[in-house]
């Protein structure tokens, strides 16, 4: 009876509850997107970062790695380090084109595992590094840039001749430059690098491995990959701003619920008091315009997880959002997603509720 | 919870009125002015009287959706006062039938009577087999999935009696519940109301403008001005 009694006025109201619904559903959808994007585009900043190895060394209490300056002598001692296996030095920078204002630039080695490891489309990694001026381009930097094999590109106040142009699933090395490190480091007056990359030669060594780089270097800090990605206070700003815009737009959806409730609480006042002769208690009032608020939230949130899905594999699909939406949707997000647009429901009908359980029946049937 | 001390010749007393005085709009308005009444279990009480009497405020101090001003209402032998849980004597001790059959429209009839049982958290098989008890004595056993916009006054009336009578109340407050319907009609729901009460036993106070109406019941109290003006004797 309370499911039909839910239902009935969702019903009667038809367009009211749709437009509530939709409140929600468009919250969820951006919350979604928003939360899913940021985290994925986390995710790929992370794995340009790390590429295979299993630690990160770079400048100790730096805001952004783009400030992170590590010696050239550390980078070529730690690498020398008998339980070192692998490390890659590497040099992040900002550079821009005529049509591009922000194109990531990675200083790295002819070693460097990115490169090793990406699908080359033209050229050859053992072209990579032979002549000062050489880049190679990520195939998206490439169609932006115009850029094929043996063209010449002006990057920021430089020309370079492109030796190779390689496909990665990453967006950031997709639409990036990739420079000797030596040459990026004349280009950003640079001496040393942003980070090493570290593969050591067995995990077990790792708390030895940052205990070493602790003593050795105190100015520099080793961090795991799953640490570094929960302590990087870039991350974090952007995580902090996913939830808040997406927070924002559930906000919003509450107060379309709550707008909705109180309209609905409002035209049934008579209905209520009925309801309260026949022995209807203040927890079973309530209950009724909860699980009113409670079925719009649900539908809206199921609704809402559709469009950002739809929304989410729409944007992977166009070209120029290349390798930078991960659509590989994370069921917790998903949970969160929902019970947060539950509570927001739930919320938003709580006044409407309280008003509801107040409603006098004498007053409300007095005038017949 | 306070209670009369009711001594055996007034065993029966089910509704008592004492020195009951209400007043609307900060007192601007006195609606009742030191009302005494008392019904016994089991009667048919007609409270007649001219519009704006007080005969509803009356019904709606015996049946606890308000509370007086001065002096007190007691049904059954116990006050009706803050203390007293006005949600269980609302489900099990009350029926409310009004003029405006205060259906609710977008439901059906069987879902419209059904409201009490599923307050009361009465065993759904159990409330069936209630309502089809009530329908059948009522005449209304084929309308059970009719929403209430398809049913005519009379019938709706008669839903609304089937309704108030969902939970065996001991008492039925009807607010001139045959007011809104034409002569034939109300003669009929009138003769319903009165044989379905004293079938189920239970003490009827209704409010009426209709004297031919207030006569048939076994006592007919007259209202004016707020006050009891002329009780008549107990008819049968």
């Amino acid at each position: 009876m309370y499911l039909r009694l839910i239902f009935t006025n969702l019903r009667r109201h038809r367009i009211r509850s749709f437009i509530s619904l939709a409140g929600i559903a468009l919250s969820v959808a951006a919350m979604l997107t928003v939360v899913t994007i940021l985290q994925g585009a986390i995710g790929m900043f992370s794995g340009i970062l790390s590429s295979g190895a299993e630690l990160i060394v770079f400048e100790r209490n730096v805001s952004d790695l783009f400030f992170s300056d590590v010696p050239k002598s550390a980078a070529a001692q730690i690498a020398g380090w008998p339980v070192v296996a692998h490390a890659d030095p590497v040099l992040f920078g900002v550079v821009s084109s005529s049509d591009h204002p922000i194109i990531t630039c990675f200083g790295i080695t002819p070693e460097d595992s990115r490169l090793l490891k990406a699908t080359w489309v033209a050229g050859n990694v053992a072209d990579f590094g032979q002549h000062k001026d050489d880049v190679v381009l990520g195939q998206r930097a490439a169609e932006f840039l115009s850029a094929s094999l043996g063209t010449q590109v002006p990057i920021g106040h430089g020309i370079f001749r492109v030796v190779g142009i390689v496909k990665t699933a990453n967006g950031f090395e997709d639409g990036g430059v990739f420079m000797p490190l030596a040459e990026s480091q004349t280009f950003f007056h640079k001496e040393g690098s942003s980070v090493i990359t570290i593969r050591l030669r067995s995990k077990d060594e790792i708390a030895a491995f940052k205990q070493q780089v602790r003593v050795a270097y105190p100015n520099l800090i080793a961090l795991e990959d799953a640490e570094f990605s929960r302590t990087y206070s870039q991350f974090k700003i952007l995580k902090a701003t996913a939830w808040a815009v997406g927070g924002c737009g559930l906000a919003l959806g509450g107060l379309g619920v709550a707008n909705t409730m109180i309209m609905s609480v409002f035209t049934r006042i008579r209905e209520i008091a009925i309801l309260r002769v026949n022995g209807f208690s203040n927890m079973q009032i309530a209950a009724t315009i909860l699980g009113e608020s409670a079925v719009i939230a649900i539908a809206g949130a199921a609704a809402g997880l559709a469009i950002g899905t739809a929304a989410l594999y729409g944007l992977k699909a166009v070209p120029a959002l290349h390798g930078y939406v991960d659509v590989s949707l994370q069921p917790l997000l998903m949970l969160i997603v929902v019970v947060l647009a539950l509570i927001t429901g739930v919320l938003g009908a709580l006044y409407p509720a309280g008003y509801a359980v107040r409603v006098r029946a004498v007053e409300a049937l007095r005038f017949e | 919870m306070s209670s009369f001390s009711n001594s055996p010749a007034e065993k029966r007393v089910v509704i008592r009125a004492e020195g009951v005085w209400k007043s609307y709009d900060a007192g601007s308005i006195s609606v009742l002015k030191g009302v005494d009444f008392e019904a016994q279990a089991g009667q048919a009480v007609a409270l007649a009287g001219p519009s704006g009497c007080g005969k509803s405020t009356l019904l709606h101090l015996v049946g606890g959706l308000d509370t007086p001003d001065h002096g007190r209402v007691a049904v059954n032998g116990v006050v009706l006062n803050r203390h007293r849980d006005m949600v269980q004597f609302l489900r099990h001790e009350i029926g409310f039938v009004f003029q405006l059959h205060n259906l609710i429209p977008d439901l059906t009839l069987e879902e419209n009577c059904l409201l009490p049982a599923q307050a009361a958290g009465v065993d759904p098989r159990v409330a069936r087999e209630r309502l089809n008890e009530l329908t059948l004595r009522t005449g209304l056993q084929g309308r059970l999935k009719h929403r209430i916009q398809k049913l005519s006054g009379g019938e709706r009336q008669r839903t609304a009696l089937c309704r108030a009578l969902m939970n065996r109340p001991r008492i039925l407050l009807a607010d001139e519940p045959t007011g809104s319907l034409d002569e034939q009609t109300a003669a009929i729901v009138f003769d319903l109301l009165l044989n379905l009460a004293r079938g189920e036993g239970v003490t009827l106070l209704m409010a009426t403008h209709d004297l031919a109406l207030a006569r048939a019941c076994d006592r007919v109290v007259t209202m004016h001005d707020g006050r009891i003006h002329e009780p008549q004797p107990v008819l049968s």
